[in-house]
């Protein structure tokens, strides 16, 4: 617990992006209801390196979230995956099936649910959801064995070894998510996925739990990508950020960068909307006037609430291209 | 927090005191509060039915000395509440001079017999039933055919044991339409007896248990579909644990909670029998007992049945009060 929140980025050599460990490509995630199908991830692509953290941004509704279920191959029906290759290790996750998945699951990627309330089984104690990980991968392990393998994980997150047999129930908020991540990383995992992970947490227990998550990261070297709307977080945790527009990624870029000279016009507003106590600002981000997401408008997905708004940008949907050194945006004003 | 401590134990046992005290106190207040003497009513009517009673003084000696009534209602209640401590029920107004006590003692064996087994097989297979409807992983044939499974719940048992005796005792002649054992066969843990038990058992416990597997299966199916969207369902499979370990562990688990507060209450009014059930089969349990006190106004017939039945409830629910903590982490031996 010695890793302090202001971290730097890019500091370390291993984020240049030499080796990509998941490789998202074309990812499209269609909702089918009765009036056409909901594009909740439209044509997303996207990569992320060895121990890094790429953190997901948007509105509510944009699709960080289903983009991150689809990942872990969670989405549930009416949802399903419609197109486009998830690689990890050399495996298509979009395309793989029952025992294969299993087997995937949890060794390669794990999930650290969103909130603390719910997400660990309450009729059952923390060593033995943990262990049903380990022994459902790895198969049955000594007593003596699998005990000191969980309480040294539980260590790992600065949890005590009374964890060990305590319920959910018997644990704080902060205590609960901590032990998720104990959980998430028992197996080594290529990638962790962290949904919202501090969401339902008070500040204090947010930096500690933000502080876990950047010391796992830098002791086991895994990769993870964190879903959140918290700016304030995302600018302290991430090496870079991928900003998500209903259902469209719109600028992926290392984070001091899109800070400090966002270049979408969406990124531009969510930035500015970050409240700041030295000065009083009006909200430019306004709610509504969103698209039908059954039925985009041809061009640009952001055109009805860009300040920017052009011609072309209602007919030609703008590319990613990469502006600046790993900055990429879809936009059609630096052309 | 923690265990089971003699302070929690005694509250719950003294709570457990206190309701059979009060259902008691009930059972000893609604008689009185009828207009009538119901001693005098009852030898009347036998002596329009028979014309002479043999011993009808010594009759009227042990109803007045049971009843107290005579003596004030301060002297009554004590000698009743006595008599009810020492489990002595007094002597049955309608077939004197049998004794209550020996009258369910005969029918109550019977009872928890057909009821206990009807009750946990309907419980297992209703709860399967309802898990599996809800369950996102049922096959599609099952999950379309298990519905059909329940049709029979909307029938009253009743009716469905009519239709039982005629198709399958009438009809088929496969099993007795009614009875619990032959008279042939000697009473006790002998194979033919327990093969005679089963074999006239069959058809009333298939009436209660298609008709109430219903009630647990969609209990049990509106639990797991609220469980299903619970966030550590979704962790248990991102875990990649195996469909049948999350089905059980974390599905069936959670969800049988509520369903075991309601077996317990169940289980506790099993000692009043199915009255419909065992008067169709001419069973020879609690239910019959009933029955037949009601029609013979035998008050304290009734009177020991209702009793027996408060207790039941009552104990069985002192003994999920004990339990519940090992089933259900979340509630400690602490509070209440």
């Amino acid at each position: 617990m010695t890793v302090s929140m202001t971290h730097t980025v890019g500091s370390d050599g291993a984020k240049n992006g030499s080796d990509v460990v998941l490789d998202v490509r074309n990812l499209k995630v269609y909702y089918a209801t009765p009036t056409g199908n909901v594009r909740a991830v439209d044509d997303v692509s996207f990569q992320v390196y060895d121990s890094e953290i790429v953190g997901l941004v948007g509105e509510s509704g944009c699709g960080k979230t289903t983009t991150a279920m689809a990942i872990l191959r969670l989405v549930q029906p009416p949802g399903r995956i419609t197109g486009g290759q998830i690689l990890l290790d050399g495996i298509d996750l979009a395309t793989i099936q029952g025992a294969d998945l299993r087997d995937v699951r949890w060794n390669k990627m794990a999930l650290i649910p969103q909130g603390a309330m719910n997400s660990l089984n309450p009729v059952m104690r923390i060593h033995k959801q943990i262990a049903d990980a380990i022994q459902t991968h790895e198969g049955r392990k000594p007593a003596k064995e699998l005990k000191e393998r969980i309480i040294n994980l539980l260590a790992t997150v600065g949890l005590p070894s009374r964890v060990y047999s305590m319920y959910p129930h018997e644990l704080s908020g902060g205590m609960k998510q901590r032990a998720c991540i104990a959980m998430a990383i028992a197996l080594h995992p290529a990638i962790v996925i962290a949904d919202e992970p501090t969401s339902a947490l008070d500040v204090v227990v947010q930096r500690v739990v933000g502080e876990t998550l950047l010391d796992v990261k830098e002791r086991l070297g895994v990769s993870m990508i964190v879903i959140g709307h918290d700016m304030g977080l995302m600018a302290q945790l991430v090496d870079r950020l991928a900003v998500m527009y209903a259902g469209r990624m719109v600028e992926i870029s290392p984070v001091e960068t899109v800070f400090d000279e966002p270049l979408h016009p969406y990124t531009q507003l969510l930035i500015e909307s970050i409240p700041s106590i030295k000065e009083r600002k009006p909200l430019k981000l306004t709610e509504g006037l969103t698209h039908d997401l059954r039925n985009p408008p041809p061009g640009c997905i952001f055109q009805l609430r860009c300040p920017h708004v052009t011609d072309i940008c209602r007919e030609v949907n703008p590319p990613m291209r990469e502006l600046r050194t790993r900055h990429f945006v879809a936009c059609h004003l630096y052309e | 927090m923690g265990g089971l401590t003699p302070k929690y134990v005694l509250r719950r046992l003294g709570m457990w005191i206190l309701t059979i005290w009060l259902g008691a106190t009930i059972i000893f207040i609604i008689p009185r509060l009828a207009p009538g003497d119901p001693v005098s009513s009852m030898v009347s009517r036998m002596l329009n039915q028979a014309g002479y009673v043999e011993n009808a003084g010594q009759m009227i000696e042990a109803w007045r000395a049971r009843f107290g009534l005579d003596g004030p209602w301060y002297t009554q209640y004590f000698n009743y509440l006595r008599s009810v401590l020492t489990f002595d029920l007094g002597f049955s107004l309608a077939s004197f001079p049998s004794r209550v006590d020996d009258m369910v003692l005969q029918a109550l064996p019977w009872t928890l017999g057909l009821l206990t087994i009807s009750t946990l097989i309907s419980f297992v297979m209703g709860n399967l039933i309802g898990a599996l409807m809800a369950w996102r992983r049922t096959p599609g044939w099952a999950r379309n055919l298990l519905p059909f499974s329940l049709t029979f719940t909307s029938i009253p048992f009743f009716m469905l044991g009519i239709l039982l005796i005629y198709v399958f005792a009438f009809g088929l002649r496969w099993f007795p339409p009614s009875g619990a054992y032959n008279s042939t066969n000697t009473i006790g843990w002998n194979w033919p007896f327990i093969k005679d038990v089963i074999y006239f058992g069959t058809l009333p416990a298939f009436s209660i248990v298609v008709t109430s597997m219903g009630f647990w299966a969609l209990g049990m199916r509106g639990m797991m579909i609220t469980n299903d969207g619970e966030d550590y369902m979704i962790l248990a499979e991102a875990k990649g644990l195996p469909p049948s370990r999350v089905f059980w562990s974390y599905g069936m688990r959670n969800s049988i909670l509520p369903q075991i507060t309601a077996l317990a209450l169940n289980l506790g009014a099993i000692a009043g029998g199915a009255t419909l059930v065992e008067y169709i089969f001419a069973y020879p349990g609690m239910g019959y007992l009933l029955y037949l006190g009601i029609v013979t106004n035998d008050y304290t017939l009734i009177q020991g049945i209702v009793f027996l039945l408060i207790m039941g409830t009552a104990t069985a629910v002192l003994i999920l009060d004990l339990l519940y903590p090992l089933i259900d982490p979340r509630i400690t031996y602490g509070k209440g």
